[in-house]
């Protein structure tokens, strides 16, 4: 059957710029900085630019190629494009990770990407100005415990956009937002990184140079080289930052023709992605922090919330130190630019899910966006209504982390060592604009395989922690609850026996066992007390203490199952809809062997 | 700023605006290259 190609790139640049719009996400901004200072400072690079060559680069071309191969078969979502380089079932299967991934990180990330949109919006209404620090950190900490509709209406027009710009296709949609948002993307960025170094000490409030934030991020220590963990944060952070292992670049690559490059696209669009990390990323909050806050104050704030509390709670109330007008502008840059490479990634996320539906089940573009749109929908809201139950973070372990190296660690198998690492050579050259230098087959075939293997072998611990001890249902907070329970008994019957022993003694008057209404310096000092019933009232005074201090753990422990519960359903939620899309998966290859015979 | 701090700063971001608009201008100046064989017919169609 010929089917003519229903969407696609309306040019080249487009492509690129869409590409580099799905890797350059919030956490360019927010996540490279902070992990570049707690990793070596300036030292950090050095295995940063290690693993992009040695896992990033080899990853991006194989992604692109897996994709153009697939596309030219006529599928544009993982699954189906995996089983054109590999007939067994499993692949199949295997590829449902690729639509899995995109809508469970769309149903949170749509949601931060809403954050961004609501901060535009109050950066112009103005609404943190001449709020102290404290009031407007609180102001996130209302924000996202969903205490208004606010945030829901936000998130609402934020899926609203998503879904718009998707229902208008490739070319009239993805690549328009891409070549409208990445160069606003770049001029907000550059405003903001130019303001940030150019901060100086006793100006508008600050403590120090920006120069001094620069310094504490460049400055490299060496030794911290030899570290394994410093080589795992630094694979880490590239593997989320060129967003590899989710299956939105073989679908953008899907709709490339056989007989045009990818090679130089996709080191184009990384080394893009690298750029807006690298220059951009790292000039903009350090700087601004240490800057007005100093080393130790951002040292803590980063503690207390990382990147992302820096990016929401501190950077609002810094932007206002410098005036009221350069203040607004500030916010609208920052929260406008983040929003920008947001919206470019959740695209993305889009696109594969899109494909699957108007592919192998033969609906329009606009049905299969919409239905995109409100599948993010259902799936985000225990996102948005529990955030503070965790959810929001079970949904990134495993959708945002736990998946995007299992896929990835699959695929370059299936590519290398199945498919065949000589047919994929000639993938990756067909039609190229560049000569792929040769070292590459063999980064491919051995290099990038054994280093995924080493990311995903590391994560293991952390996973099976994950799973004992937050998810078992024999949490360890029950044994702890029991203990307390059988603590405040006993300490309910020596309090009764004290009180009992108390009220026999003529000097003793009810208000003595408040701290309240007599306090321990007035206890001491009346004389009428003798001294057995003053050790009865100290003695009883600490029970009461101790009494208050068990209330306040046993409501924390009780706070702990319930968001055990809620992650525990985040998990089942998960897995019922990978299973569903495996399904529809079961139920499409069904569909094609019957057209076929 | 620290002369190691500055020079490590420099360095790195000097080498990726390099690149990056290497590939970029590399994207942007090539020509697309005309097709050696004439059956360009099926190009935009997919066989299903």
């Amino acid at each position: 059957m010929l089917k003519t190609q229903a969407s696609g790139w309306g040019s080249r640049l487009g492509l690129v710029l869409a590409m580099a719009g799905n890797a350059v996400g919030l956490g360019n901004f927010l996540r490279f900085p902070v992990q570049a200072v707690e990793n070596g400072g300036g030292a950090f690079i050095i295995p940063y630019l290690v693993c992009f060559l040695l896992m990033g680069i080899p990853l991006l071309f194989v992604e692109w190629s897996v994709g153009r191969f697939g596309g030219n078969k006529g599928h544009h979502s993982t699954p189906f494009i995996l089983d054109s380089m590999d007939k067994r079932a499993l692949w199949k299967y295997i590829g449902v990770f690729g639509i899995f991934t995109n809508l469970a990180v769309a149903a949170y990330y749509c949601y931060l990407e809403s954050w961004t949109l609501s901060y535009v919006w109050h950066s112009i209404a103005d609404t943190f100005g001449g709020k102290t620090q404290g009031e407007v950190a609180g102001f996130f900490g209302n924000y996202v415990s969903v205490s208004s509709a606010e945030p829901i209406i936000f998130w609402v027009l934020c899926l609203f956009l998503n879904t718009w710009i998707l229902s208008k296709g490739l070319s009239g949609g993805v690549e328009k937002a891409a070549k409208i948002g990445m160069p606003l993307l770049l001029l907000f960025g550059g405003f903001l990184a130019y303001k940030a170094i150019t901060i100086h000490a006793g100006e508008d409030g600050a403590l120090f140079d920006g120069t001094v934030g620069l310094d504490y991020l460049w400055t490299p220590d060496y030794s911290s080289i030899w570290d394994s963990k410093v080589w795992l944060a630094a694979a880490g952070q590239i593997f989320f930052t060129l967003s590899i292992g989710m299956g939105s670049i073989q679908c953008y690559a899907s709709y490339v023709k056989s007989k045009d490059d990818i090679a130089l696209n996709a080191m184009s669009a990384g080394w893009m992605n690298g750029f807006v990390e690298i220059v951009l990323g790292s000039a903009i909050i350090i700087p601004i922090t240490v800057g007005y806050l100093g080393i130790d104050g951002m040292k803590e704030l980063l503690s207390q919330g990382g990147g992302l509390g820096l990016g929401f709670k501190t950077l609002p109330y810094l932007f206002e130190q410098w005036g009221s007008l350069l203040g607004v502008i500030a916010g609208v840059a920052w929260f406008g630019l983040l929003f920008f490479a947001g919206i470019t990634s959740s695209l993305a996320m889009g696109t594969p899910v899109m494909g699957f539906l108007t592919d192998e089940f033969g609906w329009k573009e606009k049905n299969a966006a919409w239905a995109f749109g409100f599948a993010v929908f259902l799936l985000g809201l225990p996102t948005v209504l529990f955030f503070n139950n965790g959810v929001f973070d079970e949904y990134d372990y495993w959708a945002g982390t736990v998946s995007l190296v299992v896929f990835a660690f699959v695929e370059i198998i299936l590519f290398a060592w199945i498919f065949g690492m000589d047919k994929g050579w000639k993938e990756i050259n067909q039609g190229a604009d560049i000569k792929v230098p040769i070292v590459f087959k063999y980064i491919i075939k051995y290099v990038t395989p054994v280093l995924l293997g080493w990311v995903l072998i590391n994560s293991i611990p952390d996973l099976v922690n994950t799973l004992n001890h937050k998810g078992s249902h024999e949490n360890p907070g029950s044994q702890e609850k029991i203990d307390l329970y059988q603590d405040e008994e006993a300490m309910r019957k020596e309090s009764d026996t004290l009180k009992t022993l108390l009220n026999a003694k003529e000097d003793f008057q009810p208000s003595f066992l408040s701290p309240n209404v007599v306090t321990d310096e007035q206890l001491m000092a009346n004389k009428n007390i003798t001294i057995p019933t003053y050790l009865l009232i100290k003695k009883e005074r600490e029970l009461e203490k101790i009494r208050t201090d068990i209330a306040y753990r046993n409501s924390k422990i009780e706070d702990e199952e319930k968001t055990m519960l809620y992650k525990n359903m985040s998990r089942l939620f998960l897995l019922a809809l990978w299973l569903g899309i495996a399904y529809l998966v079961y139920l499409a290859s069904k569909k094609l062997k019957l057209k076929k015979t | 700023m620290s002369t190691e701090g500055l020079s490590m700063m420099l360095v790195t971001e000097i080498i990726v605006t390099l690149i990056t608009a290497y590939f970029f201008f590399k994207i942007l100046f090539t020509k697309k290259i005309q097709e050696t064989d004439s059956y360009t017919e099926n190009d935009d169609e997919i066989v299903q």
